[in-house]
């Protein structure tokens, strides 16, 4: 029962699901990990190439887990693993949904969210560190890290023109 | 929440299922990088199903559960206005096309992802991608380290260290942290 990928990867990521606090881009260190280090699913170019793909492509981040899963096993990976992480936390959000309005003022509901912000970051944070050193693997690509970073702090430049502008000085055979 | 029982300025629309249907089938095809401006506008601006403030709470909720946000405020919006079948629908909008979508690339990674040039776009894009990641961080750090002293810088950099460099599994990092700064949001007043 526990040999078969299928298992495998709806146990992390329905585990994962319910501790991605702050969204998908909390969880790619957590997948990374999986995916790259504990079961070797593919390599850390790999991981960096799905990110890429999920996030020129329409629809939630999230649907790196597809991906991941597709790799993995192939369709029935990618519903496993989608199913996975959005099953659980939609579960959650139904029963949660009835009650929230009476709790809204509540203080313990306004500690849990405001003590949870910082954990978040965190997290994110840890993404963009995972994901930097899985896609920066020469100085060029490190510095259209860094410019990505200071354009997108600085401007509201709609993020498809950033992804075309590293796609095509990625082909033109800089990095 | 107050007694004068005087029903709000509340969004006046109701959706119907298939409308619901049809507002998150488009939100999901529209939302490069992040789907949640499309949904704002679509449902605050443009439908008028839910005032600012309405679309800011129920948002707050899907914020407040754990895994993907768009994900969580698609079944509490079609909750609220279609009960589990109204949910069910929303999902269904949000998640179908992108996941058909992300079959396709998918495959497409599978059968010609060793092509030099497919991996060169995807290293530049891979690379922006992360850069995009650290302003998101940077905006999110912002209000954090302005205001007077509190935990947040710390709990942040713990979670960093714990996840990016000591390669901790997410939920043990969660267990020890999460529970601290909570308690520190308690008793801060």
């Amino acid at each position: 029962m526990n040999d078969s990928p299928l298992t495998t990867l709806f146990g992390y990521f329905a585990l994962l699901s319910l501790f991605a606090v702050g969204g998908a881009n909390a969880a790619i260190p957590e997948m990374h990990r999986i995916a790259v280090d504990v079961m070797h699913w593919m390599t850390d170019r790999q991981f960096a190439d799905m990110f890429a793909i999920a996030q020129v492509s329409p629809g939630p981040n999230i649907i790196i887990v597809t991906l991941i899963g597709y790799h993995v096993a192939g369709i029935a990976g990618a519903a496993v693993a989608t199913g996975a992480m959005c099953g659980p936390t939609c579960l959650l959000a139904f029963l949660v949904a009835r009650t929230w309005d009476r709790f809204k003022d509540a203080h313990w509901r306004i500690s849990i969210q405001a003590g949870l912000v910082p954990v978040s970051l965190g997290l994110i944070g840890a993404s963009a560190f995972v994901l930097a050193r899985a896609a920066d693997n020469n100085v060029y690509a490190g510095a259209i890290t860094a410019v990505t970073a200071v354009v997108a702090f600085a401007t509201r430049l709609n993020p498809l023109w950033i992804f075309l502008a590293g796609g095509l000085l990625g082909l033109s055979g800089w990095l | 929440m107050s007694e004068l029982s005087a029903p709000p300025a509340s969004a006046t629309q109701q959706p119907s299922l298939s409308e619901l249907l049809r507002a998150f089938v488009i939100v999901s095809v529209s939302g490069f990088g992040g789907a949640l401006p499309w949904a704002r506008r679509m449902i605050v601006e443009q439908k008028r199903w839910m005032t600012a403030e309405e679309f800011n709470e129920a948002f707050a909720l899907s914020q407040f559960l754990p895994g993907p946000n768009l994900v969580n405020f698609s079944v509490v919006f079609g909750l609220r206005f279609g009960g589990a079948r109204g949910a069910a629908v929303a999902l269904a909008g949000l998640m179908g096309p992108p996941l058909v979508i992300i079959t396709v690339l998918a495959a497409l990674y599978a059968r010609y992802g060793d092509l030099e040039a497919l991996g060169r776009i995807l290293a530049g894009i891979a690379a922006a991608a992360a850069g995009l990641l650290i302003a998101v961080v940077a905006k999110m750090a912002e209000p954090m380290f302005v205001t007077r002293w509190n935990s947040g810088p710390v709990i942040a950099i713990a979670a960093f260290v714990g996840v990016a460099i000591m390669h901790w599994p997410l939920p043990w990092v969660f267990v020890g942290l999460a529970p601290v700064s909570i308690a520190f949001a308690w008793f801060k007043r």
